[in-house]
């Protein structure tokens, strides 16, 4: 099952290290980890998205709070919650295909960020499905490159998950 | 006032408490050295790091308190990694100093240097790389209370030598907070009531503790709660100790080694009472096949152990001394009598399977290893510390001696490492000095770290090894036997091992030889009165087995008895 998670580290080295080792030494995959600061800069936020068996991943939660530098963890699966992922796509721009691309982009509420001779970079928001539909109608007009920053998330309405130890 | 941090480690293990450091210099810790050389605490010097290791750990085992180890970088620092991994496996609280290259050339490749953080991320409950000198007190106040607390566990501290030099405010913190580590030391109390409920309905219970009661010196609790209801209990290798091996009550160890009664126990019964252990894979035989009929209460400090192998029916994460304390304060409110009355047909059907004899050895003319432990339990009453090897000794001294006191045994339960035994008893011995302490050994095992013979003698600590030398890698061999057609690669030591008592003289320690079985009680009686470090080679049956034995993987009452 697909899991994304959310975890408040202590910002300072060899934290990513920790958590990747405990996903890496059971044979896990991470999908895509994002890290960044929070309003307190001495705490980082990383939102990791990862399948696996839920028994597995049940222990590998409680390994990751079992972390001295984890503040919290957060398994987002189990709550209503917002997704949000940016990709940068370098497209190829012909004279015929120019104008579908900038359709795709509109519908797709992007923006073409820089243009070449024969290509545009195009930037668009969105969550898992919309990127993967994007893409899909992108990759028959011709995408040389494809940058994704991997997905961030936040949990719906008042609730906030960087509270520490609640 | 400003001190440098070699003088701020000193300080601040001052205020720590710790009186002994075992330790090995070199390059990138002397200025840390020169500070320690005038410094109050006892010093050991080792003669292999990875000995320091396992000498802090016997001495933390023994006494509870943190073992502390000094040494360099590089191959000072990776020569540790074996004790520190056995360290982590059995929960010992130590914290390990390693000198590192100045914070400069760090990946640089210079020379001694050795990412030991990395290295040891994975074998220690935290690591530190201390890069300023103004984070040192912090660090060495965290590293200390981290090592202790909770699980307890081996944590080490990285320090540059710039760093060691530099110097900075010393001020130690009173206390320690950091936030993303709060253990639990109060059970639930919901939960602990629904347990007590569980508990007294149940008709066939079973307490199966480990290491936990031992690290949270709940022993006593124990004892009281086991007595009170009369419930049998059995003990993982690294809970040995937490009751009585004599008490009627103890069923002494399950598992792949286990007692037939203890395993049978636990098979038959309608509810195990895990408390500080962990079910372990050498514990439990085929987990599908473990306890069937059993209901599991789990209690244990660590929630990753809850639910890790085994489905648990009631979990309570807590330390097993307050947990047991909160049980038997409401126990005073059941109806023991009746409870206890209901447990007789119980104890009827444990009965039974005590009298299946399944620990019995045929004394010949040659030394039966059993006969020697046996006769080191009756000859000191059991008022000994006993470390083992790792193998059929350290098997045959689990089953052979009933531990009587908590503490008492030191023994590398979850990794098995050998070499262990021998530097674990130096550092038992030097918290202990006026203590028996005996290394129970085996002749390969006593090798992979006879060096410390230099350091018993320099030391004048009184160390016994028992060496039970069958001249096999004997379990093993057992293995082969059993389990590859007798085919046995690599395991004979018949012929190439030291002259184990010329040896010992050679280091100036005393070695005596028993090879009859009449020549057992005499040699220990000669030893335990020697004053000095003394070695003793048993030459005991070669081919002796360890029964019984549950083949691994197979459920715990397919067990092979002789
Ligand atoms: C460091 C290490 N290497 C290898 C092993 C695998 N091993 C387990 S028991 C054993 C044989 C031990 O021989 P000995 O010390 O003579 O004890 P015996 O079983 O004969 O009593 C070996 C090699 C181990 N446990 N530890
Ligand atoms: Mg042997």
């Amino acid at each position: 099952m697909r899991h994304v998670i959310t975890l408040l580290v202590e910002n300072e080295f060899g934290v990513l290290t920790r958590i990747a080792g405990l996903f890496s030494g059971r044979g896990f995959n991470i999908e895509s980890l994002c890290v960044a600061e929070t309003l307190d800069p001495t705490v980082s936020t990383m939102t990791i998205v990862t399948r696996g068996d839920d028994q597995i991943l049940e222990q590998v939660l409680k390994q990751l709070n079992k972390l001295i530098s984890v503040i919290k963890v957060v398994d987002l699966i189990e709550k209503d919650f917002v997704e949000r992922e940016m990709v940068l796509v370098k497209v190829t721009a012909t004279s015929e295909t120019r104008e579908e691309i900038l359709r795709v982009v509109d519908i797709f509420r992007g923006k073409v960020v820089d243009v070449g001779a024969k290509t545009y970079t195009i930037e668009v928001t969105g969550d898992e499905k919309k990127i993967n539909a994007l893409l899909s109608l992108l990759k028959p007009l011709g995408v040389k490159e494809l940058v994704r920053t991997g997905r961030v998330a936040m949990i719906r309405g008042s609730k906030i998950t960087t509270e520490p130890g609640s | 006032m400003k001190k440098t941090g070699s003088q701020i480690i000193v300080e601040s293990l001052k205020k720590e408490g710790v009186e002994t450091i075992f330790n090995y210099p070199g390059g990138a810790v002397l200025p840390l050295f020169d500070e320690l050389q005038s410094a109050p605490f006892k010093q050991v010097l080792v003669r292999h790091e990875q000995a320091a290791v396992h000498a802090a750990d016997g001495y933390s085992r023994a006494t509870g308190r943190v073992g502390v180890v000094i040494v360099t970088s590089g191959p000072g620092a990776t020569n540790t990694v074996t004790g520190i991994a056995t360290a982590f496996m059995d929960s010992v609280p130590m914290v390990i100093i390693t000198g590192q290259v100045p914070t400069l050339l760090i990946g640089n490749d210079a020379f001694q240097e050795a990412d030991i953080i990395g290295i040891t991320r994975p074998c220690t409950k935290h690591n530190y790389l201390v890069k300023d000198v103004k984070d040192l007190a912090r660090t060495i106040k965290e590293a200390f209370y981290v090592a202790r607390s909770g699980r307890p566990g081996p944590v080490l501290i990285d320090l540059p030598k710039d760093v060691q030099a530099e110097s900075a405010e010393f001020k130690y913190p009173e206390k320690v907070s950091i936030r993303g580590y709060q253990p639990t030391y109060e059970g639930h109390v919901g939960q602990i009531q629904r347990a007590v409920k569980l508990v007294m309905k149940s008709k066939k219970p079973v307490l199966y503790v480990g290491g936990g009661i031992i690290s949270s010196n709940a022993s006593k609790e124990l004892t009281l709660f086991a007595e009170k209801l009369g419930i049998p209990v059995t003990m993982t290798l690294m809970g040995l100790g937490s009751i009585p091996g004599n008490n009627p009550l103890s069923l002494g160890m399950l598992g792949m080694h286990g007692t037939y009664w203890a395993n049978m126990a636990v098979m038959e019964s309608d509810l195990l009472i895990a408390i500080g252990s962990r079910f372990d894979d050498r514990v439990t035989g085929k987990i599908e096949a473990f306890a069937p009929q059993a209901k599991i209460i789990h209690i244990d400090i660590d929630p990753t152990s809850i639910s890790k192998n085994v489905r648990v029916d009631l979990p309570i994460v807590g330390d097993c001394k307050h947990v047991l304390s909160k049980i038997l304060s409401f126990l005073e409110e059941e109806d023991v009598g009746t409870f206890r009355a209901g447990l007789e047909k119980w104890h009827h059907q444990i009965d039974k399977f005590r009298a299946v004899h399944s620990m019995n050895y045929e004394q010949r003319e040659i030394i039966k290893p059993q006969y020697v432990i046996e006769k080191i339990f009756e000859l000191t009453k059991g008022d000994a510390i006993i470390s083992t090897e790792v193998g059929q000794n350290q098997m045959w001294t689990a089953q052979y001696f009933p531990f009587l006191r908590p503490r008492t045994l030191l023994t590398s339960g979850g990794l098995g490492t050998m070499g262990y035994g021998f530097p674990a008893a130096m550092g038992a011995q030097v918290a202990f000095p006026n203590k028996l302490v005996i290394d129970i050994s085996g002749d390969g095992s006593f090798q992979m770290n006879s060096q410390e013979l230099a350091t018993v003698v320099q030391y004048r600590l009184p160390v016994k090894v028992a060496i039970l030398n069958n001249g096999y890698l004997g379990m093993v061999r057992q293995w082969q036997e059993f389990f590859y057609g007798k085919r046995y690669a690599s395991v004979s030591l018949e012929g190439i091992s030291p002259d184990f008592v010329k040896l010992a003289e050679a280091y100036g320690a005393v070695g005596l030889r028993a090879t009859k079985p009449e020549d057992v009680v005499p040699t220990l009686k000669k030893a335990f009165s020697t004053p000095e470090p003394v070695i003793i080679d048993f030459e005991i049956d070669p081919e002796e087995n360890v029964y019984p034995m549950v083949p691994a993987g197979e459920p715990l009452n397919q067990m092979r008895l002789v």
